[in-house]
């Protein structure tokens, strides 16, 4: 029996595998590799990047939760220019395709950011660019930009102008919002390629000895497959769409409490072409390499040849 | 970056000690690379956890040869769900191990006289330094702290791998009543100790990096920060430390530490439970303004 070819289209990009690490869960490459080849993932997505260094938020920034955890890490960083010059040029050498995960304050930044990234000279390991539009961990919380089509719009707009035509885009959606298919159709009618989802949900927990938020920072994002079934939803609602044709057709990068291989299929029978490893990683830093195997094996196990035949699959089963 | 194995370690022995708990699991790479400082990254929880993150210990010891062909030692303080699951665990049990992690402690060139101190469990791993720094010729006198004496641990190992030890408890129900610091200079002026390693609560450790400075020796502490990956990965365990270039950075204590010069430590942000971005840090201006 041939080998079950895993290849997923990311809208013009071939990856040779759909699995990925998630943004802010494996930094950037150099301490994961020592467990898992970062070359042998299908993508390997970068913790997002803003124009400046961050020094990120006060600690405690972690608490955990019953199956997942909650982080307000506040997007630490080196800043863009450090990225390029050190981060994004290690990845290249490794052999990584690189999805970059890139933040600004404001649409304008994003662009800058954007900008600064398409003129490094490493930019040829680049295999897209993940819009952050939905980090709870920015000052102005609630006001996430992915809560608003129209400041999404603007985002992905003024990102897209900044990039080669080739280069896939992909806006990462955030959960809290009353409709995910109108922030979607939103930012894939601005400019986006595709579609990440989700990132994570804001939160609360509370210190019962103290009596006060266990957070500094109060709120953070909850992650971990706690929030699985969340991530499933919405990949579904919006698969749902393209399917109906009340949205274009678009590729859906799946994310949200994947630990198996078998989370992961969840995700793709309900539309994602391909899937992010976050918070497992975690829990166990070959987590990434143990959902692909999981994954290919199911994959096979179920008769088919090709991934891709499976993506959206649940749907002609409801 | 150091290298690192990942076993799936079975527990050979679990015992009593006071307050605590000691395990031995079977884990040769980790025994075989490991140095005194560096820690472990423990699953707990079992198949499908509800407990996601990793626990980090401290190595106690390690004996890279042997009945079991490798086995590392870890105190652990039942406290909370993940540490109660571990101390729960049977013999024969497995669970995953990622190790070692972390910067060891530095190692002084000279046989100069050392000073080691330990709060609570936090002890744990100075046992195995002082074998270490003997068997390069230091002095090292030991100076153990705890609140209670349940809650002192190594008493009595202290007194066969240390040229001196003193005891101090909150309560005094065993040796001095009072915190280590009380008793620290006497104990530096006595040996000229040039360095003080310490490992236990922040509190603890600023308190025996002003007495170091004060009598002219270097201090070497070992935070216990809380982790989630321990890995370098989710950057929870985060605090502010100054680099050689003077600059301070929120630094990742799974991999920048948990050993860090207490001299270089920004011990003014620490404050009730928590630790403030220091207003001159690399980045903290990119989060005022947003």
């Amino acid at each position: 029996m041939a080998p079950v070819d895993l290849s997923t289209d990311l809208g013009g990009v071939v990856l040779p595998n759909p699995v990925m690490t998630a943004s802010g869960c494996a930094a950037n490459g150099r301490e994961l590799h020592r467990f898992v080849d970062v070359a042998s993932l299908g993508a390997f997505v970068t913790k997002t990047v803003m124009s400046q260094p961050r020094s990120g938020r006060p600690t405690p920034r972690m608490a955990e939760t019953p199956s997942g955890m909650l982080n307000s890490i506040g997007l630490q960083g080196p800043g863009i220019r450090a990225f390029c010059e050190e981060d994004l040029p290690w990845l290249r050498e490794h052999g990584a395709r690189v999805l970059v995960s890139i933040a600004g304050g404001t649409a304008g930044e994003f662009a800058d950011v954007a900008a600064h990234l398409a003129a490094s000279p490493a930019y040829d390991c680049v295999a897209g660019v993940e819009v952050n539009i939905s980090c709870p961990n920015v000052a102005n919380r609630g006001q996430v930009f992915a809560c608003n089509p129209e400041a999404s719009a603007k985002v992905l707009t003024l990102v897209r102008e900044r990039l080669p035509s080739g280069t896939p885009l992909f806006a990462k959606l955030s959960p809290d919002v009353t409709d995910i298919v109108e922030i979607a159709a939103s930012v894939l009618g601005s400019g986006a390629t595709g579609l990440t989802m989700i990132n994570t949900l804001l939160g609360v927990v509370i210190d019962t000895e103290r009596l006060r938020p266990q957070l500094a920072a109060v709120t953070g994002g909850l992650s971990g497959p706690a929030v699985r079934a969340v991530a499933v939803r919405a990949v579904w609602q919006v698969h749902a769409a393209m399917r109906a044709g009340t949205l274009p057709e678009a590729p859906i990068i799946g994310v949200g409490g994947v630990r198996t291989g078998a989370d992961a299929l969840e995700l793709v029978a309900a539309g994602a072409c391909a899937v992010q490893v976050g918070t497992a990683t975690f829990h166990d830093p070959t987590a990434p390499r143990l959902a692909l195997d999981g994954l290919a094996g199911l994959v096979a196990a179920h008769g088919f040849d090709r991934f891709a035949d499976v993506v959206g699959i649940a749907h002609e089963r409801t | 970056m150091s290298d690192v194995a990942q076993e799936c370690a079975e527990l050979v022995a679990s015992r009593r000690v006071g307050a605590y708990h000691h395990l031995t699991f079977v884990a040769p790479g980790i025994a075989k690379l490991a140095r005194p400082g560096q820690f472990v990254a423990v699953a707990v929880g079992g198949e499908e956890p509800a407990t996601l993150l990793r626990r980090c210990f401290s190595l106690h010891k390690v004996s890279p040869a042997g009945a079991h062909r490798g086995t590392v030692d870890l105190v652990v303080s039942a406290v909370g769900a993940g540490t109660r699951w571990l101390t729960a665990l049977r013999t024969h049990d497995r669970t995953d191990v990622v190790g070692p992690l972390g910067r060891p402690f530095p190692l002084p060139k000279e046989p100069v006289a050392t000073v080691l101190v330990g709060g609570g469990y936090g002890s744990a791993p100075l046992f195995w330094l002082a074998d270490t720094l003997r068997s390069r010729g230091c002095r090292v006198d030991m100076v153990l702290g705890a609140a209670t004496e349940e809650r002192l641990f190594g008493a009595v190992e202290a007194r066969r791998s240390a040229d001196s030890v003193v005891v101090t408890t909150d309560d005094g129900s065993v040796g001095h009543r009072g915190w280590v610091s009380d008793v620290l200079p006497a104990v530096i002026t006595h040996s000229r100790a040039a360095v003080v390693y310490a490992c236990g609560p922040m509190g603890m450790l600023r308190s025996v990096t002003e007495v170091a400075a004060e009598h002219g020796a270097v201090a070497q502490v070992a935070v216990e920060e809380s982790m989630a990956c321990g890995v370098g990965v989710c950057m929870t365990c985060v605090m502010p430390v100054r680099g050689n270039d003077g600059a301070t950075r929120m630094v990742r204590s799974c991999v920048e530490g948990p050993v860090f010069r207490g001299d270089r430590v920004r011990w003014d942000a620490f404050a009730d439970g928590r630790c403030l971005v220091p207003e001159d840090a690399v980045g903290a201006a990119a989060m005022r303004a947003h």
